[in-house]
């Protein structure tokens, strides 16, 4: 049974929600079961937000991830908070952007990711969030590129379908920086 | 049937209109804001009512006269917000009236903290309003759980013309699930009609009066009587309850909504010491399903029952009325918006076996 318990963590603002909900969403169209928890309090742009995606193709028990068999680490702030919680063996991705620091564990396997860099390059910060997505789903394999880009599809219509390309770009850019 | 990604607090919404609630009144408070915020969005298109009260006590009072008239109606809060409501949800039981009021528990007491907890626990079973009164009280614990009984306590509050409150914890509210639709939406008309509503005469009837005033002491200990009556069905037919691993089990943790995912999780970590535990989860937390716990609890296998709560321990107390000293019983929980951990449950479960 496959079971993973993924925590995504930075500012309020660097998309941490919707790279949550972007997976729990991609699972489910691949018929995998999820829960998708957010941390909720007197927060605002700026401030720190996290939630806790649960993906398995068992029953999922508890939405509450306390030891995280992925992180991806958007701040330093979340790095220096989840990095001793995440699994022996677990991955964590870091937005090498903005935490400077290299992972200090050696039981884990660290993915650095120029996520803002490689998104200004592309012409829209924004897009940040699906490079980290994209080394994400290369590092875990977990999802096919495939679906997320389908949802990507449905999401951006009309007016807006120019950006699908940009956002599946991100997601390939992230996805080159995983030595697999 | 395809599964959707629903938000707890938007699926409640969702769910109420599908089963033809067309009127919300209500106040926004977190964590249940979603479901007003829902609803002033889809209410309308719906064609029906949604109204932000002036308060929360206005809110109750505007879901009294809707549902008097004999609308499907609904309000929602979180625990400070459904304290003010309890002078209504009384006049409501006295009235027979039915009505669906969601509260989505923050941490308290007073205005506390916005995260979860499950501290409302008495006031939900015991009556957080004056007089001998009772609600049907759903705890679900998952978010296809909220929605598929969503529709159960609009056709049982109906059923029995009594309130029926759906208690759940901020987590639920906050946290995303797949959902799937199982039963069609219905629309208001195809509802039965409620020959008690007062909807206008037409010169054809004599007036129907919806009333919690029985000022004559006969009268009113005799409307007692037969609310008990009431109670007494409901009792018997609407208990509600799910069982985990609990055969053979040598420790019954019991817990309602979020708590009773923790205590599994638990579970799961003491099958890895060689411990043997199952989780006994009231989905009716009134009616209390007693004889079912007792039965799972007094099996020769139990040493010790455990109750996990989000709370200093308020359910303990039915736990124990339906143990009956057969077998101890002791507390594992955290209050004011703090989530206890697996661990936590599991080093309760050693403690109350003595390990």
């Amino acid at each position: 049974m496959s079971y993973n318990e993924i925590v995504i963590a930075g500012f309020g603002g660097q998309g941490v929600m919707s790279i949550g909900t972007t997976m729990a969403e991609a699972a489910m169209s691949e018929g995998l079961n999820v829960s998708w928890l957010p941390s909720y309090g007197p927060e605002m742009r700026g401030g720190t937000a996290n939630c806790n995606v649960v993906i398995s193709d068992g029953e999922i028990i508890s939405p509450i991830v306390l030891e995280p068999s992925e992180l991806i680490a958007m701040n330093l702030p979340s790095l220096d908070k989840f990095e001793s919680a995440v699994k022996p063996g677990g991955l964590i991705l870091v937005n090498e952007s903005i935490i400077e620091r290299k992972v200090e564990r050696n039981d884990v396997r660290a993915v650095y990711v120029p996520s803002q860099e490689i998104a200004a390059e592309l012409g829209n910060l924004r897009v940040a969030n699906m490079v980290m997505l994209g080394a994400f789903i290369e590092a875990t394999k977990l999802l096919k590129f495939e679906t997320v880009v389908d949802m990507l599809r449905n999401i951006f219509t009309g007016k807006k379908a120019n950006l699908v390309e940009i956002n599946e770009v991100a997601l390939q850019r992230g996805a080159d920086c995983v030595n697999v | 049937m395809s599964k959707e990604l629903w938000k707890g607090n938007e699926a409640i919404a969702e769910a109420a209109i599908r089963a033809g609630c067309r009127c919300y009144f209500g106040y926004p408070i977190t964590p249940q804001s979603e479901i007003p915020e829902y609803m002033s969005l889809h209410m309308p298109k719906a064609g029906g009512v949604f109204l932000q009260s002036e308060s929360e006590v206005a809110a109750i009072n505007m879901v009294y006269g809707a549902t008097g008239a004999g609308a499907r109606v609904m309000t929602s809060s979180s625990s400070p917000g459904v304290s003010l409501k309890q002078e209504g949800i009384s006049y409501m039981c006295g009235a027979e009236l039915p009505g669906v009021i969601v509260n989505v528990m923050r941490g308290g007491p007073g205005l506390g903290t916005i995260q979860p907890a499950q501290g409302d626990y008495f006031q939900a079973t015991r009556g957080g309003g004056h007089g001998d009164y009772r609600l049907i009280v759903f705890a679900p614990a998952n978010i296809q759980e909220v929605v598929d009984l969503m529709q159960e306590a609009f056709d049982l509050a109906d059923k029995y013309r009594m309130p029926v409150m759906m208690l759940l914890d901020g987590m639920i509210g906050q946290m995303m699930e797949p959902v799937e639709w199982k039963r069609p939406a219905i629309a208001p008309e195809d509802l039965p009609e409620k020959p008690w509503a007062t909807t206008g005469t037409k010169n054809k009837r004599l007036p129907n009066i919806i009333n919690s005033l029985f000022i004559d002491p006969d009268a009113c200990n005799q409307h007692n009587i037969r609310l008990e009556e009431k109670y007494a069905r409901v009792t018997e037919s609407e208990q509600r309850y799910e069982t985990n691993d609990t055969e053979d089990a040598e420790v019954i943790f019991v817990a309602f909504g979020t708590p009773a995912r923790l205590a599994r999780a638990a579970v799961r970590l003491l099958a890895e010491d060689g411990i043997k535990a199952g989780v006994f989860r009231p989905i009716t937390v009134w009616p209390y399903p007693y004889d079912a716990l007792y039965k799972i609890a007094a099996q020769d296998s139990v040493k010790a029952v455990v109750t996990v709560e989000m709370n200093t321990g308020q359910m303990i107390d039915d736990v124990r009325i339906a143990v009956k000293g057969a077998r101890p019983v002791s507390f594992v929980g955290s209050a004011g918006g703090i989530i206890p951990t697996p661990y936590e449950v599991a080093e309760a479960a050693k403690k109350a076996l003595g390990r």
